[in-house]
């Protein structure tokens, strides 16, 4: 049997207790280059599973399906006007903005920034998100200012008569 | 005095670091364009994306091994010099 290593003397003129209480902060605290380099090869590898989890996402997720849902009768809402609804699923809301008398479009409410609801200035002819001034394109749901990264997803729509129907979601749309 | 193969095993591991620290920055603005990309329904991005992450992480993971390497021969070099 290996007889017991004895820790190492205390440094010349360091207290009695430092002997029973043997912690050096400031070794503790030192990074050497390698163990950084070890770090920071981790934090690699980390951002490279995080490529493949948004691979593993694109492939799992099902192209969606879309209900067929009446959303207003056209004369219900006068030029210039608003309604709001909820599409497709019952926490996802929208907006439909009657531009002319003859078109018609639609957005989800929540602002590609933070997801703040975006409401329709009619004066500038723009959707307009109040948190932090991030303005889309009415006619299109571009963005014109500000900090939302995409355009607002466009929800589809379908005039039957003097119905307005939403048909689907264009995640992408722009133009 | 530093003995000459610890300042140049020092200088290399400087500029090996500095090359993960230079790759990293790539890699993490490369996966917010991807997943900004992704958000935005472009799914075409994401293989290409992962294709240049993996490169990336090769670079870092060699660099690493050859940290260890360069540490490991200094340190070495240095036992021997005490002896």
């Amino acid at each position: 049997m290996t007889p017991p290593t004895l820790p190492p003397p205390p440094p010349e003129g360091d207290p009695l207790w430092r002997d029973e209480f043997s912690v050096y902060a400031a070794e503790e605290r030192y990074v050497s280059r390698r163990q950084f380099a070890k770090f920071l090869t981790l934090t690699s590898v980390g951002m490279f599973v995080g490529q493949v989890w948004i691979l593993a996402k694109a492939w799992m997720t099902p192209n969606p399906t879309y209900p067929v849902v009446a959303i207003a009768n056209v004369a219900d809402i006068p030029v210039q006007g608003v309604k709001l609804f909820r599409y497709p699923a019952e926490h996802d809301t929208a907006i439909m903005v009657r531009t002319d008398a003859e078109t018609f479009v639609a957005y989800s409410q929540k602002c590609t920034h933070l997801s703040c609801a975006v409401f329709y200035a009619p004066e500038r002819k723009r959707l307009e998100c109040p948190c932090h001034e991030g303005y889309f394109a009415v006619d299109t749901g571009r963005v014109l200012q500000g900090p939302p990264p995409r355009p607002l997803p466009r929800i589809l729509l379908r005039r039957d008569g003097e119905t307005i129907l939403a048909v689907g979601v264009d995640n992408h749309a722009e133009g | 005095m530093e003995s000459r193969p610890s300042k140049k095993g020092l200088t290399a591991l400087d500029a090996a670091l500095t090359m993960i620290v230079v790759l990293l920055i790539v890699q993490m603005w490369l996966l917010t364009a991807t997943l900004e990309s992704y958000l935005a329904g472009h799914v075409d991005v994401v293989m290409p994306g992962l294709g240049v992450s993996a490169l990336l992480m090769a670079a870092c993971l060699a660099l690493y091994a050859f940290v260890r390497r360069i540490d490991h021969e200094v340190r070495r070099a240095r036992l021997r010099s005490h002896q």
